[in-house]
């Protein structure tokens, strides 16, 4: 009696914590919404079932507690009920697996207009580079990176020499602007999550990973390291922030190209060792 | 020995001609075709404490190590746990401490305690008593894979004293950062943590042949495969699985070792760190992740599907009724070992693979589900209209039930790519794994002791013990791992050491107290148990032959606990499952699985 009540009340307490829960998502603020909505089908679907099951369980207990003059059922197989409970379940599957897929795809299929930009994650810091006029990004190469050259770019492609170079943890976006943002590392993996665009990808180095994401609303947003990095993980923090066209666009022109970064670091050079022989 | 080989020849025979094959008809089972072999007989103390082929010590030693091992991997949890909660009132762990710890607890309690447990101990001291054989098969291997397991131990824990100390790379030891300086113990801690599991999968490997063989080979006549009571089918399946997948853990391990200490570039690509090019090239870290998951994820039914057998046979036993569908469970059984196999990349789904891969792996891993919901349908089928007897097996058994479904629901957010997308390494995938595989397979090894300690040692446990300590254990894990769900939803992120001012922590600062309070009140109950553990196997209250009145043979030993050989002069014979709880027709309430047909002529059962 007691144990069955017990059972029970676990089950309604936490039916109850869901419902009242002050820690939910953070509002979101990207195109993502609709992942938002595959959850809430998919704790429908599963929470009912945990309900269901629990309850039929803390029932049975209660129900079915010993008695001396009882004699337990004997009945090894059932076939129709098995078949029947299969089939349930595996509609129940389908319906979640179904609109999560569909979901996926959007999320593996870049809009064309998307801006491609690129996130460059190294022990334990953020660093950016955004496409010049070209609108494309310059190749790179690990084996490229000195101090001269700190994002390995491609000398040789042309591509490279009007890329915008945010050497700093603060990224600016355009509201409304679809994005693609391509993800590298110099070092070891990290991932690059704002928790309220809902999207996330590791960043390892050798190779280039990506995902999209629209901002749809302004604000300044924390990012976080999501793949353990070593020992300053916890610490490894940036920030996105979203603009209206006009901040963007002023952000924007402030920031340096590569070849001026290039010409800048070379007269640097040139007085420091000027500064050296005198 | 002769004389009798020759006579079951003569059965043999005469079996043949009367029925024309080995269909037995009524109390007719085949004879036995090779006769029993000799087993080892212990001379002393040392071969019969220490290095000792009895597959049931073996199984205890497998388990008080175990039981060591995993109360340092509890330990490290509390240190966590406090800095989490309380990061300022305690704020002795360093960075590289709690990574550390991080690491090391998740290890411990994967690999060395559950695994271990499981197959090393309850596989060691039950597959023979419950198939009916007289020992494994090889029982010499057995001990050495004992010893290996013991070897593989100590070098674990011996990396907590060398310079720069244990590994904190956390437990899925990825590379790059395992390797490199960034991450705590990349000096001496990575490398033995690596070889601690070489040497794990070594003895493993010994042991997990003699079990396999052993239930294969070995049964005891007319113990067909489906009268094999569900802990057998669950264990068997799962030492499958562990034979096909550690191979994938170890020549992962070989490879990270040569690119530690040689130079290789298995794992690495061209790198640039602390302001340098490190000279490696060509590597994939990717590579490494493929090869620990395609071992990791079956882990995880290597833990659960001992856990699933060994929980249908106490639902079973102390609900008085039949295993509800027993053939469709093994079936599920099976079936989930084997799409174990080809799931393992839902754990990359933020790798950096190719998103395409994500279509595959979601579809697989939700199909896993079907089986699987099957036979959590299966376990409270068995307790309608049965007769449940609340005693601590079975009050342990609708823990795991509870724990199991909610734990295997989260399972289907995280498993759908899509939903992994914002979850995955936030709070809500520890709170996941914690109460699916750790508390769900923690609460059948519980009820699985305290069912069969009157059989290891002849006395009970103090059931007042037991109920505060199911009690405690069962609503306060489940208090620490409910709501940590939620964490993951604010978005706080796992393996942080610390949160600071973030806006996503300052919102779940009360929550995460509560949690570290709830976990340490559980983790200190554990106290209690092996108190109970040590008190009673000295003082507790005797225990009568079969106390639970199972059918299966290991209750059935002419000697209680069972001493060497198990069996006494001749093997047992099998005419049932071990399922026959209150058959109608007979007076009896349960029928053992040795008793003939002829003994029980009016109970009216079904073919098993």
């Amino acid at each position: 009696m007691f144990v069955a009540i017990i059972f029970f009340l676990i089950i309604v307490a936490s039916v109850i914590f869901h419902i009242w829960s002050p820690w939910w998502w953070t509002p979101v603020a990207s195109n993502w919404g609709n992942i938002d909505s595959t959850i809430e089908l998919t704790f429908w679907i599963t929470g009912s079932v945990f309900v269901a099951v629990c309850s039929f369980m803390s029932y049975c207990v209660w129900r079915y507690r010993y008695r001396p003059d009882r004699k337990a059922e004997y009945k090894p197989e059932d076939k129709k009920l098995e078949i029947r409970l299969t089939a349930l379940t595996a509609l129940g599957v389908i319906a979640l697996l179904a609109p999560g897929l569909v979901v996926w795809n959007k999320y593996v299929t870049v809009p064309e207009n998307a801006l491609k930009i690129e996130v460059v994650a190294y022990q334990w810091g953020w660093n950016y580079r955004l496409p010049g006029e070209d609108g494309i990004l310059g190749t790179t190469n690990i084996s490229l990176i000195n101090d001269e050259n700190p994002y390995g770019l491609n000398p040789e492609d042309p591509n490279s020499k009007d890329d915008v170079i945010v050497m700093d943890a603060e990224l600016h976006l355009e509201l409304n602007q679809p994005v693609k943002v391509e993800l590298r590392s110099y070092d070891v993996l990290h991932n690059f999550y704002v928790p309220q665009f809902r999207a996330k990808m590791d960043t390892l180095p050798g190779l280039v990973t990506f995902y999209w994401f629209t901002p749809t609303r302004t604000g300044d947003f924390e990012v976080l390291c999501a793949e353990y990095c070593g020992t300053g993980h916890y610490a490894m923090r940036g920030r996105v922030l979203v603009d209206e066209k006009a901040d963007y666009t002023n952000w924007l022109a402030k920031q340096i190209t590569h070849e001026k970064m290039f010409a800048q670091k070379k007269e640097n050079k040139k007085l420091l060792t000027a500064e050296i022989k005198n | 020995m002769d004389e009798e080989y020759n006579n079951n020849k003569i059965e043999t025979k005469a079996a043949d001609s009367s029925s024309g094959s080995y269909a037995p008809s009524a109390d007719s089972i085949p004879a036995s075709e090779i006769p029993e072999q000799e087993l080892y007989h212990a001379k002393s103390f040392w071969t019969r404490w220490v290095f000792c082929q009895d597959a049931k010590v073996i199984g205890v030693q497998y388990a008080l190590t175990a039981t060591a091992v995993g109360l340092i991997g509890l330990v490290l949890s509390w240190g966590m746990r406090l800095q989490l909660g309380f990061p300022e009132t305690f704020s002795f762990l360093g960075p590289a401490t709690y990574y550390q710890s991080v690491t090391m607890h998740g290890m411990i309690m994967v690999v060395y305690l559950l695994t271990a447990l499981f197959l090393g101990g309850f596989g060691n001291y039950l597959i023979p008593l419950m198939v009916g054989a007289r020992d494994m098969v090889f029982p010499y291997l057995n001990m050495v894979s004992f010893w290996m397991f013991l070897v593989a131990v100590l070098v674990l824990i011996s990396s907590f004293f060398v310079p720069g100390g244990p590994t904190g790379a956390g437990w899925t030891l990825y590379p790059p950062q395992a390797i490199l300086p960034g991450t705590p113990g990349s000096e001496m801690g990575i490398v033995l943590m690596l070889v601690s599991l070489s040497l794990f999968v070594i003895g493993f490997t010994m042991g997990g042949l003699n079990y396999v063989i052993t239930i294969l080979q070995a049964r005891t006549r007319g113990m067909t495969l489906m009268r094999m009571p569900l802990t057998i089918w669950g264990i068997f399946t799962a030492t499958v699985l562990a034979l096909l997948a550690f191979p994938a853990l170890f020549v992962a391990c070989i490879m990270m070792t040569l690119d530690n200490l040689l130079g290789t570039s298995f794992f690495m690509p061209e790198i640039f760190t602390m302001g340098e090019q490190l000279g490696t090239t060509g590597g994939s870290p990717i590579l490494f992740q493929h090869l620990f998951w395609f071992f990791g994820h079956p882990e995880v039914y290597i833990v659960a599907l001992p856990a699933f057998g060994i929980v249908s046979d106490l639902i079973s036993v102390h609900a008085r009724k039949n295993i509800f569908g027993y053939r469709m469970m093994v079936w599920a059984i099976v079936i989930i070992g084997a799409l174990s196999f080809v799931v393992w990349a839902h754990h990359m789904y933020v790798s950096g693979m190719n998103p395409y891969f994500g279509f595959f792996f979601a579809t697989t891993t939700l199909i896993i589900a079907v089986p699987t919901a099957i036979k959590v349908y299966n376990w409270v089928l068995t307790l309608w209209r049965g007769n449940i007897h609340l005693t601590i097996p079975m009050l342990f058994s609708l823990g795991f039930i509870v724990t199991f479904v909610n734990g295997g629901i989260t399972g289907l957010f995280l498993g759908n790519v899509i939903i992994d997308i914002p979850l995955s390494d936030t709070y809500f995938v520890v709170a996941h794994f914690h109460m699916v595989m750790g508390i769900a397979p923690l609460m059948v090894i519980f009820g699985a002791i305290y069912h069969w300690f009157p059989l290891i040692s002849g006395r009970h446990l103090n059931q007042t013990l037991g109920k505060i300590h199911f009690w405690i254990s069962f609503v306060g894990a489940y208090a620490i791992y409910f709501p940590m769900h939620y964490l993951g939803f604010i978005g706080v992120p796992r393996r942080y050491y610390e949160m600071y001012d973030s806006p996503y922590m300052t919102t779940g600062v009360g929550l995460n107290q509560f949690i570290t309070v709830a976990a340490l009140i559980v983790g200190f109950t554990q106290i209690l148990f092996l108190y109970n553990i040590i008190h009673s196997a000295f003082y507790g209250e005797k225990s009568e032959k079969n106390p639970w009145k199972a059918n299966s043979l290991e209750w059935h030993t002419p000697e209680m606990p069972p001493a060497h050989g198990n069996f006494g002069k001749d093997l047992p014979v099998v005419y049932r499952w071990p399922y026959d709880f209150s058959v109608p027709g007979v007076e009896r309430e349960y029928i053992p699985q040795h008793v003939s047909p002829s003994e029980v002529p009016t109970a009216k059962v079904e073919k098993t």
